[in-house]
């Protein structure tokens, strides 16, 4: 029941925070804050009540909650949610940065705040729905939830372009997704062609047989819409555009949350229900993996906006996400998990101190900024972390990340590895662009400017020991995930005829 | 024969031609827009009480018409279609002057009764008697409004296709009923030793497919189309798309079921063909409109498009995709008809995507209506729009027609374009400008905002827990198969 109840607060919340925006904008910012403070206590107190959930060592039953209700039982749909290791990471980030999303746009939103917080909720709500769902078709259901409050987040209270940017947005996720709604109707009937049962229940669906042909089909379906939504090179075209336009919550929830659940989707969907046909595509994904780290990291250091800027270097950090799940091995599971998160936490900092300094100077363009370390020695030291984590400093959480992935892909394929890792040393060069252009340098602005309030030094303080702590003790991440990737890479291998990694060429 | 104990069954259709011969004489005592108003409404409402009365089995009345489960079903749809249609003409037609108003909901309740008749035939004498009643009616509220610019052009307009299509279609009936000896469905089904590779069965299909083709305005047969929502009234256009289209649709399926066998050979190939001409170039030619009508009539097309993809699957999944479709299709068609209705100053109607810039800084609640139900044509998940879409996919794959399906999917994606056009456009502007500009809502009642509420809601409702419709459409529309 708790699943449900998390989903249904924040929904709840959403429509009393509109309806109470309508004579107090105050009123309705509380609301918002305290259904995600709700949530994440009643999370918490579940953590406490099971404390055994992330100490278990990997032989243990894993899912930890199971919720079954019936739907559309006709055609064989539930409303089932499950949590197991991944899930319970997923949904603590989700509600982590939920509620710094709502603190980001407590001054920032100033016009129809209700319905701001409306959108913000459901958004969170059909994301956490994402992370739960062990119904294909309630899966797709919230993914597509997820779009509209992100569309209208984008689309009104947007910057200069966001028409275009919303549009684009909304495009690319919903044909994309369409793509994947055949693929799991194609599922369900094969399937049920072969059992007599027809159900969209993950589980069932899990240990289908299917044609080695029809599989890989179905399979590009569902990479469809997650390459697309990760973004993954060459589908990346909407997100810096969406990114550069979008308020800071939105840019937050996009970057920390969105994107998160195509990564998930890729691990808990396209592997396990398709081992064989995702081993024969893992060439290509390397391929596209790597050229989105390099190619990513290229474009980063071109830009001016300091918004694309970190889009982009969101490109070029999928990419080893892309490239950690296709080399199929515990380590690189381990690794993808973990960049899940710690990119999640870095790049949402930093976009809220993109925004906060677009509150401050109007403008987003580095050729305008500089010599902000003199006024704001607060923000700058702070941006120096999140820079350091980006660049991948050991000590932070995105080091153990992209180590572990890299360690991954090393036992599968050194060529890749090694182009991989080349990216850090190009990533290395763009983090340090963004210190120097903005806090060093020379001085292009007569600004007056404040330094952070303690709102944003409270979401802040929230992201660094975050930052610190996954950096510093990571082991609580992998002992929680560790049953689940197990059992995902085992699911890869037994069904397939596992070629041995080749170390030597 | 028609017999006393069958009337009970003809219920629906004697209360609907009661009321309008009463909302006649009253009419002709004294002229009251609000007296014929509460008249038809009250009739209306009977006539759907009366459909609880039949039983849910297949019943001959005469040989003219078969009262069954599906019949109930599409009557169901059309009266309560005609119900709200009623109400949103109410406030519609109060500000304008210009015309009498008795006559217009006599003509109405005509043209529901031919609809309603249509839905029941099983003869297709009976099929083109009522269509030609309910033709009839419409060519009378096209031309409604007789001062606009617009008016007198679209019932030419529809006059001319209506009766050419109707005289194909006739001349198909006759050579159909050349070849089998019989014009009933039901008989038709029966006939194993007749050949239905002949040539002149196949002309007399052909024929009847324009003639049917054009009613549901299927491409290529789809011009008149955008000119007749248009410029038609919004209540009329809500009519056009929904009623007018949907009983067609259900004699449509009752010909495909009672013809089913080796039909798949060439007619199922040629409503394959218009299938996905409808879905790729009605929505195509939806993209660059400016006028929120003309959208919607190219939409329309590319919706009756989707559905016949599902008919094509000649599957259970498939009529029950249909039925689930097309009530979410009349939600959709009647609750963007009505809003567009709804917000027409009393001079003419917000006819240019431009005119909806900014609403829901003037009028927050009707913009997240046309919002929602914008989405839900667009197939966007938590509306009634999105189930509908699911389930024509899902007999579309289960039938394995997977071209079909990709197209459905690549057009709807086309679509969404269009849709999200509009939805930007209401939430664009900023407060303070938009707030400036007063918008006197001239087509606007209580009631009809209440109705358009309870579809929103219901459209929710729908699209979140959709197994009380399901259930229904397998107790009625199933056991046709």
């Amino acid at each position: 029941m708790m699943l449900a109840e998390l989903i249904i607060i924040l929904m709840l919340g959403g429509v009393i925070a509109w309806l109470a925006g309508k004579w107090s904008t105050v009123v309705s910012k509380w609301i918002a804050l305290i259904a995600v403070l709700i949530d994440s206590i009643i999370f918490i107190l579940f953590l406490a009540q099971h404390p055994e959930v992330l100490n278990q060592l990997g032989d243990k039953e894993d899912w930890l909650i199971d919720f079954h209700r019936d739907w559309i039982p006709q055609i064989g749909a539930s409303f089932h949610l499950a949590l197991d290791g991944l899930s319970l990471i997923m949904v603590a980030l989700t509600l982590f940065l939920g509620v710094v999303a709502v603190l980001a746009s407590w001054k920032e939103i100033k016009s129809r705040v209700g319905f701001h917080y409306f959108n913000i909720l459901w958004l969170l709500a059909g994301i956490l729905g994402v992370f739960l769902a062990m119904d294909l078709l309630l899966f797709y259901f919230f993914w597509e939830i997820m779009l509209i409050p992100m569309f209208f987040l984008l689309g009104i209270w947007g910057y200069e372009r966001r028409k275009e940017a919303s549009l684009k947005f909304f495009l690319f996720t919903q044909i994309s997704g369409l793509f994947m709604l055949i693929a799991i109707l194609g599922l369900y009937f094969v399937h049920g062609l072969n059992t007599g049962e027809y159900t969209f229940n993950y589980f069932a669906l899990l240990d289908i047989s299917i044609s080695k042909q029809l599989g890989f089909w179905f399979m590009c379906g569902f990479l469809i819409a997650f390459l697309v939504k990760l973004p993954a090179f060459p589908f990346h075209s909407w997100l810096p555009d969406a990114h550069t336009h979008s308020p800071t919550a939105g840019s937050v929830i996009l970057a920390g949350l969105m994107l998160k659940t195509a990564a998930y989707g890729l691990l808990r969907f396209v592997v396990p229900i398709f081992p064989e046909a995702s081993q024969t595509i893992a060439p290509l994904m390397m391929l596209l993996g790597v050229a989105g780290i390099l190619y990513g990291a290229k474009l980063t250091y071109a830009q001016d906006d300091f918004k694309r800027l970190i889009a982009f270097s969101s490109v070029s950090h999928m990419g080893f996400i892309v490239i950690g799940i296709f080399s199929f091995n515990v380590l690189a599971y381990q690794g993808t998990v973990m960049q899940m998160v710690a990119h999640g936490i870095s790049t949402s900092a930093l976009f809220v101190i993109a925004g906060a300094i677009k509150n401050r100077i109007g403008t987003r363009d580095m050729d305008k900024m500089g010599r902000f370390w003199e006024q704001m020695p607060g923000m700058g030291g702070i941006t120096v972390v999140f820079v350091m984590a980006s660049l991948g400093l050991p000590g932070l959480a995105n080091f153990i990340a992209e180590f572990l992935v890299l360690v991954g892909v090393f036992q599968v394929s050194i060529l890749w590895s090694v182009l991989a890792t080349t990216g850090l040393i190009a990533s290395m060069i763009y983090s340090l662009v963004i210190l120097q252009k903005i806090f060093y340098g020379e001085s292009h602005s007569k600004h007056k400017l404040k330094d952070f309030s303690i709102r944003e030094y409270l979401i802040m303080t929230c992201f660094i020991v975050a930052i610190f702590w996954l950096g510093l003790f990571p082991q609580k991440v992998i002992t929680t995930v560790k049953p689940v990737i197990q059992k995902i890479e085992q699911q890869a291998q037994i069904k397939f005829d596992y070629v041995e990694p080749k170390t030597k060429r | 024969m028609l017999t006393s104990e069958s009337l009970y069954l003809i219920m629906p259709h004697i209360v609907l031609a009661i009321t309008a011969v009463v909302v006649m004489l009253v009419t002709a005592i004294k002229r009251n827009h609000t007296v014929s108003f509460v008249l038809s409404l009250l009739g209306t409402a009977i006539a759907f009480a009366s459909l609880f009365i039949i039983p849910n089995e297949s019943r001959k009345v005469t040989t003219l018409f078969i009262v069954d489960g599906f019949s109930t079903f599409f009557l169901g749809l059309i009266i309560v279609t005609t119900f709200f249609i009623i109400v949103f003409s109410h406030p519609y037609f109060r500000g304008r002057k210009e015309v009498k108003k008795g006559e217009y909901y006599i003509l109405l309740l005509i043209a529901s009764l031919g609809a309603i008749a249509m839905a029941n035939s099983d003869h297709f004498i009976a099929f083109f008697l009522a269509l030609e009643v309910m033709s009839l009616s419409m060519y009378g509220l096209l031309g409604y409004l007789k001062k606009s610019p617009f008016a007198i052009e679209t019932a030419i307009k529809y006059l001319i296709m209506a009766s050419v299509s109707a005289a194909i279609l006739l001349f198909g009936f006759a050579l159909i009923y050349t070849h089998t000896g019989t014009m009933e469905l039901s008989e038709m089904a029966n006939m194993v030793e007749v050949n239905k590779d002949s040539i002149i069965f196949l002309s007399g299909m052909a024929l009847v497919i324009v003639g049917v083709g054009f009613k549901l305005a299927l491409v290529p047969f789809h011009l008149w189309t955008p000119d007749v929502y248009a410029g038609a009234s919004a209540p009329i256009s809500a009519f056009v798309a929904t009623i007018s289209k949907g009983s067609v649709f259900a004699f449509l399926i009752r010909l495909f079921i009672d013809l089913n066998g080796d039909l798949r050979s060439s007619v199922w190939i040629s409503f394959a063909v218009f299938s996905v001409a409808s879905m790729l170039i009605g929505n195509w030619l939806a993209l660059r409109q400016e006028n929120i009508k003309r959208l919607l009539g190219y939409s329309s097309i590319a919706h009756l498009g989707y559905m016949i993809v599902a008919l094509l699957a000649a599957s259970q999944s498939g009529v029950e995709a249909v039925a689930f479709y097309m009530v979410a299709y009349f939600i959709n068609m009647l609750a963007a008809f009505g809003i567009i209705g709804y917000l027409s100053p009393k001079e003419g109607e917000m006819l240019n995507i431009e005119d909806y810039k900014g609403l829901f800084w003037k009028n927050p609640w009707m913009a997240i209506l046309f919002t929602g139900v914008l989405l839900s044509l667009a197939g966007i998940p938590l509306t009634a729009g999105f189930l509908g879409k699911f389930y024509l996919l899902l007999s579309g794959v289960g039938s394995t027609l997977w071209f079909l399906v990709i197209i459905l999917v690549v057009s709807s994606g086309i679509g969404l374009f269009y849709y999200l056009r509009i939805i930007v456009a209401l939430f664009s502007g900023r407060k303070e400008v938009a707030e400036n500009e007063a918008l006197i809502p001239g087509g606007s009642s209580v009631l009809a905002g209440i109705v358009l509420f309870g579809l929103f809601v219901f459209l929710l409702l729908i699209g979140v827990y959709p197994s009380g419709l399901i259930k229904i459409i397998q107790t009625l529309v199933t056991p046709i198969l």
